[in-house]
């Protein structure tokens, strides 16, 4: 039995030994489920948004007026119901109702995956909301006015600008995800808050050893962040961005001036 | 009997319960260039973009060739494509190099190859004096240029008729006169060209007929020497007189 230690310093030192390779584990499955989550839910977005700003105009035929109308409605409450309850309550929801009713148990990180990229597709259906309202209505004219068809302007003209101005809202929505994955503990996803709460327990030392695990959080945002921020910089994009959408409120417009 | 090729009858339209255009009706013939002035707020941009199908008219109808644009044998797109339109604030693609601009019509709606496209595309910009630019975004050139490459974006579709909307209403005013300098050039190759502008220079010395509207209708069109000499209507000389003397 070894000596356990008697200091804050002593006990960092002994469960980073001891539980590292643990703690590298979750934070590994925290990164892969924030990185997965937030590409797949910006996918999710993309195609929900596209589906929101399809024009009706008053010649179309009934059926098609009465389909998009109908798609409409279903993706508003999509959209409304997975920003307006927690991740945590849909995570149970969503795990136990397919365990239960589908006769379906999922891994848990695949259901994590699964969560995080519905729940973020809901927010990010806003955000490239924002960022398609945010293009100037001149470029879709400009591609009407040669004959380009809805579907070419959106995806040669407007959404390859619309998804540069929202970058940073992109990128905020995934160092969100590596926080807000945390929440998947309750159903047992061995991300890097479940593994620290496993690790805590055999010595009931939760203080310590959230003090690591609130530290690799906080590394893994501040790199990803500045990363994020790196790549933005070499974007050759327009000397203001348009963030649009915050998590409290869709409408929100900010204009952030490039560092020059 | 000469050929009409776009030929405008009764046209009316409204926004909502507010009338914008009331029974215009007036026709094109091919290798004309006809200039359309008034002051603001008389629909003129609303009837460009009913021909060129931005906006459905309320009422009336518009002939191409001779056949109702709502019923032609070519889709809206192809139709689009042989009546281009040029904007006041350009609306070229941001995220496109000038020469991007020009060739991604012709091989979205043309179907043509990027080889056809290109050398198509660098025809125009020379008669435009922008090939040197070919490499430049929107964001890097200045207004005048834009509005060239806007003009040559329009030419590359090949188009029959051109539609300018106060073409030059947004340049500072060094960058108008080569601007006015390439659309005069435009007007004598026989293309078709409706331009509604504010520079009474270009409406007298290049347009064969000008038409003046004015709350909605023509008010009084017909040949430059007699819109800018004798007009009939007091209100084209009163708009002239304002426009002029300024
Ligand atoms: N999309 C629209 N919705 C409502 N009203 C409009 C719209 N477009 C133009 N109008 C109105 O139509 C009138 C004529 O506008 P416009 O055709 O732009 O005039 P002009 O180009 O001669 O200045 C104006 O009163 C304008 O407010
Ligand atoms: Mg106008």
């Amino acid at each position: 039995m070894p000596q356990l230690p008697n200091t804050f310093g002593g006990w960092i030192v002994f469960i980073i030994d001891e539980y590292g390779e643990l703690f590298l584990k979750g934070m590994a499955n925290t990164l892969l489920i924030a990185i997965l989550g937030t590409i797949i839910g910006f996918l999710i977005g993309l195609v929900v948004a596209i589906a929101k700003t399809i024009p009706v105009r008053k010649t179309d035929k009934a059926f098609k007026k009465i389909v998009l109308k109908i798609l409409n409605v279903i993706l508003s409450v999509y959209v409304e119901v997975f920003r307006g309850t927690p991740m945590m309550v849909q995570a149970m929801v969503i795990y136990y109702g397919a365990a239960q009713y589908l006769g379906l148990t999922m891994d848990p990180i695949f259901a994590g995956i699964l969560i995080v990229s519905v729940n973020t597709g809901a927010y990010m259906a806003e955000i490239v909301r924002g960022g398609i309202i945010s293009v100037d209505k001149g470029q879709t004219e400009g591609a009407m006015s040669i004959g380009m068809t809805h579907w070419q302007t959106m995806t040669s003209i407007v959404l390859p600008q619309a998804v540069r101005n929202i970058m940073p809202s992109i990128g905020n929505e995934f160092v969100v995800n590596i926080k807000d994955s945390s929440v998947l503990n309750v159903i047992s996803v061995s991300e890097l808050f479940f593994t620290a709460k496993s690790a805590a327990g055999t010595y009931l030392k939760y203080f310590e050893v959230f003090f690591i695990a609130g530290a690799i959080y906080l590394v893994l945002t501040f790199t990803v962040t500045r990363i994020l921020r790196l790549i933005e910089r070499r974007m050759d994009g327009p000397d203001t961005y348009v963030i649009t959408g915050s998590q409290s409120d869709s409408m929100s417009v900010l204009k952030v001036k490039k560092r020059s | 009997m000469s050929e009409y090729i776009i030929k405008v009858s009764h046209l009316q339209k409204s926004f909502g319960e507010n009338p914008v255009l009331n029974d215009i009706s007036f026709d094109v013939e091919k290798g004309e260039t006809i200039s359309i002035i008034g002051s603001s707020g008389s629909g003129k941009s609303t009837l460009l973009r009913c021909i060129n199908m931005l906006e459905n008219p309320t009422d009336g109808v518009i002939e191409f060739h001779g056949r109702d644009i709502r019923n032609l044998d070519i889709s809206v797109s192809q139709y689009r494509s042989k009546v281009g339109m040029v904007f006041q604030q350009f609306n070229l693609f941001n995220n496109k190099t000038v020469l991007e601009n020009c060739v991604i019509g012709q091989m979205k709606v043309l179907k043509k190859s990027r080889t056809d496209s290109e050398k198509t595309a660098r025809t125009y910009l020379e008669r435009v004096g922008m090939l040197k630019y070919e490499n430049a975004k929107p964001m890097q050139i200045s207004g005048g240029q834009k509005q060239r490459a806007a003009i040559a974006r329009a030419l590359s579709m090949s188009p029959e008729v051109l539609l300018f909307d106060e073409p030059t209403s947004s340049l500072d005013p060094e960058m108008v006169e080569e601007v006015l300098k390439t659309m005069k050039s435009l007007a004598h190759t026989g293309l078709t060209m409706i331009v509604v502008t504010h520079e009474m220079s270009f409406a007298r010395d290049v347009s064969d007929r000008v038409l003046f509207m004015d709350k909605g209708v023509i008010a009084e069109q017909g040949v430059p020497e007699v819109i800018f000499n004798n007009p009939e209507n007091p209100r084209t000389k009163e708009f002239l007189s304002r426009v002029i003397n300024k």
